[in-house]
């Protein structure tokens, strides 16, 4: 189920409602009975926004799954594959006036249905083995795997390559990967065990570095952590801590998560910090339902653990951000990143520290709480609707004629600067971080002039901070 | 005719069309098409016609009342994928655009101007103006601004018979009004499949305040009192105790959890005359023994007040797993006594009631709890649902103000309609669909004096 652009058409082996085996496994079902067939989540939707068809709505899912588990309906491939195309961006939950939580039901509902498979079958998904189970967790491996890219970048050559249509060559999820590899920044050293406050100290917090954020947002990490300082902040950043496990939680390897959520939770030591500051949206929204994922002896440590957790944004804005000094004279949109905005409630706060910018003109971007198709790894399983799902992101962006487009997750940041690079469009797509340490340095953020943007150079290249250099 | 992609056939994926915002009753159809034009659906109403195919048109299925739940078996005609704006003329007032356009889109696009569409539904996130058309929808700002159908100024209606009519935009007074016969028509005399708009200015200032009552008696008092003073607020809208708990756990508002009702009152115009409306108001309230009346203090606020409001009725999963929710419409002098009586029901029959209301239209939206899976609460809801309603007619009101009859009121036509008033609606309904095909056993009860020998005749069913 590749291709999830066509809805109807897949050949399947369909059955007749009424006679299937119920699922292994107890979805709660008052939880999906909290649902009152309203219907008022459906525009939120970007799956039914796109596609139309109630079966890829919250409302139809949750009827779906309900069928399921009552035994009415067999799970088909087309029951999966409308699933499948859901982003899990909890835009639906966001919208939902009776509290549902769509998550909670669908999650659970994934890992039965992909437990119910037959094991050869998943096993034998190379992508899935190899890809996302043994080369996305561990930062050093994603840095190898990207080497040739990185040589290609400095060389000047991925861009013509890429418009020639050479990726075209590649396996269709191995090129999707590709094309959202981000201009090469230098990432600056790997972050020290400590780093001390500036001035009074205010707070002292332990940093999650996390897996792909370290091997291509390095120099997201350094940013943040300068202005944690800057804000008073003593920084701790624990070895021993690894990926979050989201990765792996998605792919419905759930003991893998499992192990990586233990591993970070021996690691941090909560009881010595006032807060553990993650600032990928992802990572945080995965950090933060550590407490309530697996029941067992390790539980009431795991939701100690989750109950630190902060967003960068969350964190600054409780703690009350020390203004910058410098101003950025730059008309910036923020996008609303889904695993932020719906999964952790956290829409006001980062506004709220981009307002503090002097000369900083904050424009509304159109349905900016709308997936930009990224949604963790979605982007390289069903790449036609991450793609239209960029594409509309993009347009809504451009239409604002902001010089400056933010967003507070790896995935979004990656998504919006390939569709970015690809419309050669004067626009740098960063990390509120990266924005805000750069007002406290008294730089330009990266990518910009500051006041007037950098007009892109011959092949596009070390200008909107997104484009190979 | 309408290529692959646009047609649905698995079981797999029809049950998900089985029903729409009324779960009490469901049938799986037989098929769902996604037309994407005029010409489409026209192609597939004709085909249907043929095959003596019942078809039902389907927005955003957020309606209450089972008018697009495919019962008796009927392909389902969803206008889903029907949803681009052709034009936006500002100086003309209008917009133009598809059935399936969603009614807030509307409003967000001409966000930066100062011009709205005013019909807000309380489902206006979600539902389409096909739908709102369909079922002349209302919501809070009816009570000054009027319901749908004050807001058409032209329509492509594709009849029954497969034929495409285009009426309006430019008013012809000279004739008969086509748009006024088939809004609320609920699908029964063909679909819309296009419609122009007429926008209305924004107001240059509100005044929004809630009013908490000790009672809902006397909130209602205070309505009546207010239109009689000779004042028309954009809104008056009334939720009670037991709603406002759902909102308050939904938004965290801040609502006094002693509060039995309270009041949202909007007045809007040119800010110097809000002033003295905003006295007057307050003074009337408190004549009505109101405890406390409190402003928006910010825009903010403003919105979040709405937003409890307009999602009240989406909230009561918070509050039961099953609700069914009706729309009695009484002379606002007699809403008093309605909901007494409603609340009389809810105890003789053993089932909650909560209630919210477009107070100043005299229309309340009775909400009846129950357990799904438990039939016996079930049917004591519904027979409670079927005394509430009778009670409106009594008071001289009638059993749906804005959420349409479908097949949930179906059964109270009667009650409501003599004879001789049915057989004149199932006139006008054969002229516009001959073949009895447009989601036929919806709003209109069967005729009662077809014989079978009419229908071998080739008579509607
Ligand atoms: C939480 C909630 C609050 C609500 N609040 C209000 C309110 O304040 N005021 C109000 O009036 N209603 C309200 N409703 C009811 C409902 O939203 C409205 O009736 C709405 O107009 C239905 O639009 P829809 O697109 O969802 O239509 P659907 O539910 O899909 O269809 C409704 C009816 O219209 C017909 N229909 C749909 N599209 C077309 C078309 N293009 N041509 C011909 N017939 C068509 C269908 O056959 C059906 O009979 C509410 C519903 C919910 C769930
Ligand atoms: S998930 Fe919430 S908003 Fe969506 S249909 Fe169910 S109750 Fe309504
Ligand atoms: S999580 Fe996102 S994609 Fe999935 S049903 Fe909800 S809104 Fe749609």
């Amino acid at each position: 189920m590749n291709d999830p652009s066509v809805s109807t058409t897949l050949p399947s082996r369909d059955a007749k409602p009424g006679r299937a085996a119920p699922l292994p496994v107890t979805i709660p079902e008052e939880k999906i009975l909290s649902c009152v067939h309203c219907g008022l989540c459906t525009a939120t939707c970007p799956t039914y926004t796109l596609l139309g068809d109630e079966n890829d709505s919250p409302r139809g899912r949750i009827y779906l799954m309900h069928a399921v588990v009552q035994g009415r309906l067999p799970i088909t491939e087309s029951v999966q594959t409308h699933l499948d195309r859901c982003l899990d961006c909890r835009a639906c939950e966001t919208a939902c006036p009776s509290g549902v939580e769509y998550s909670r039901i669908l999650e659970p509902f994934r890992l039965a249905t992909a437990q119910a498979q037959p094991s050869w079958k998943r096993r034998a998904d190379w992508f899935r083995q190899v890809v996302l189970l043994r080369i996305f967790p561990y930062p050093e491996r994603i840095r190898r795997a990207l080497t040739p890219i990185r040589l290609l970048q400095k060389a000047g050559l991925y861009e013509p390559m890429e418009r020639m249509g050479l990726w075209d060559l590649l396996p269709a999820r191995l090129r999707a990967m590709l094309t959202l590899v981000n201009a090469s920044v230098p990432a600056g050293p790997p972050l020290p065990d400590f780093l001390p406050a500036k001035g009074r100290r205010r707070a002292r917090v332990a940093f999650f570095v996390g897996c792909v954020a370290d091997a291509m947002f390095r120099h997201v990490h350094w940013a943040t952590v300068r202005v944690l300082q800057e804000n008073g902040c003593d920084v701790v950043i624990p070895g021993g801590q690894c990926c979050c496990g989201a990765i792996h939680y998605h792919v419905a390897d759930e003991e893998g998560a499992k192990r990586f959520a233990d591993q970070n939770v021996r690691a941090f030591p909560v009881h010595d910090v006032d807060a553990v500051i993650v600032n990928h949206a992802g990572c945080g929204a995965m950090l933060k339902d550590y407490g309530h994922y697996w029941k067992d002896s390790q539980t009431p440590k795991r939701q100690e653990f989750a109950a630190k957790v902060r967003d960068i944004n969350e964190f600054l804005d409780q703690l009350g951000l020390v203004p910058p000094i410098h101003p950025a004279n730059l008309t910036v949109a923020y996008h609303d990143a889904c695993h932020l905005a719906h999964a952790q409630g956290i829409v006001a706060q980062p506004r709220r520290l981009l307002s503090q910018i002097p000369g900083l003109r904050l424009v509304p971007l159109p349905e900016s709480n709308m997936c930009c198709g990224s949604a963790g790894s979605y982007n390289l399983l069903h790449h036609d609707l991450a793609t239209r799902l960029g594409r509309r992101k993009l347009e809504n962006i451009l239409r604002t004629g902001a010089e400056v487009v933010l967003a507070s997750n790896a995935g979004c940041l990656l998504q919006i600067e390939r569709e970015i690079r690809r419309a050669r469009a004067p626009v740098a797509v960063l990390h509120p971080m990266e924005l805000l340490d750069a007002c406290y340095r008294g730089e330009k953020p990266r990518g910009t002039t500051n006041g007037r943007m950098a007009r892109p150079s011959r092949a596009g290249r070390n200008t909107s901070g997104n484009v190979a250099g | 005719m309408v290529g692959a992609e646009n047609l649905i056939t698995r079981p797999s994926e029809l049950v998900v069309y089985e029903c729409d915002g009324y779960t009490l009753e469901k049938e799986t159809p037989p098929a769902v098409v996604f037309p994407n034009s005029t010409e489409a659906v026209a192609s597939v109403v004709r085909v249907c016609r043929e095959h003596e195919v019942p078809v039902l048109a389907r927005g955003a299925g957020t309606g209450l009342a089972g008018g697009a739940t495919p019962l008796g078996g009927g392909v389902v005609l969803s206008l889903a994928r029907m949803k681009k704006i052709l034009d936006i003329s500002l100086r003309d007032r209008m917009v133009h655009v598809q059935a399936g356009v969603l009614n807030l889109e509307l409003s967000s696009l001409l966000s930066d101007t100062h011009w709205h569409f005013a019909p807000d539904p309380s489902s206006q996130v979600a539902c389409t103006i096909g739908g709102n058309i369909a079922t002349n929808a209302g919501g809070p700002h009816t009570l000054k601004y009027g319901v749908t159908v004050n807001h058409v100024l032209g329509v492509t209606w594709v009849a029954g018979t497969g034929e495409v009519i285009q009426v309006g935009p430019e008013a012809t007074s000279a004739e008969f009004d086509w748009i006024g016969l088939w809004t609320g028509s609920e699908g029964t005399l063909g679909v819309a499949t296009e419609a122009w708009l007429r926008l209305t200015p924004l107001p240059l200032a509100h005044r929004t305040f809630r009013v908490i009552f000790q009672s809902v008696e006397d909130a209602c008092n205070a309505v009546s009192r207010i239109i009689a003073a000779g004042l028309i607020p954009a809104a008056m809208e009334l939720m009670d105790r037991g709603i406002l708990q759902a909102v308050e756990d939904a938004f965290h508002f801040g609502f006094p959890s002693e509060a039995e009702a309270i009041l949202v009152v909007e007045l809007d115009g040119i800010p110097i005359a809000l002033d003295e409306q905003e006295r007057i108001v307050a003074q009337l309230c408190r004549d009505c023994h109101a405890q406390e009346i409190v402003s928006a203090a910010s825009e903010e606020e403003r919105a979040l007040l709405w937003r409890c409001r307009k999602s009240a009725v989406g909230a009561v999963g918070r509050l039961s797993t099953g609700y069914f929710i009706q729309d009695g419409v009484v002379p606002r002098t007699r809403l008093p006594e309605l909901v007494r009586r409603v609340a009389n029901i809810g105890c003789e029959r053993g089932v909650r009631i909560v209630n919210v209301a477009h107070a100043g239209d005299g229309n309340i939206h009775p909400i009846l709890l129950f357990d799904e899976r438990d039939p016996d609460e079930v049917r004591r809801a519904m027979a409670a649902g079927r005394a509430i309603l009778e009670a409106c007619i009594e008071l001289g009101g009638s059993i749906t103000a804005e959420h349409g009859v479908g097949i949930e009121k179906l059964p109270l036509m009667t009650a409501l309609f003599s004879p001789d008033d049915l057989d004149v609606f199932w006139r006008v309904k054969r002229v516009f669909d001959p073949a009895n095909i447009m989601t036929p056993g919806k709003l209109l009860p069967p005729p009662p004096r077809l014989s079978q020998q009419d229908e071998k005749n080739g008579q509607p069913r």
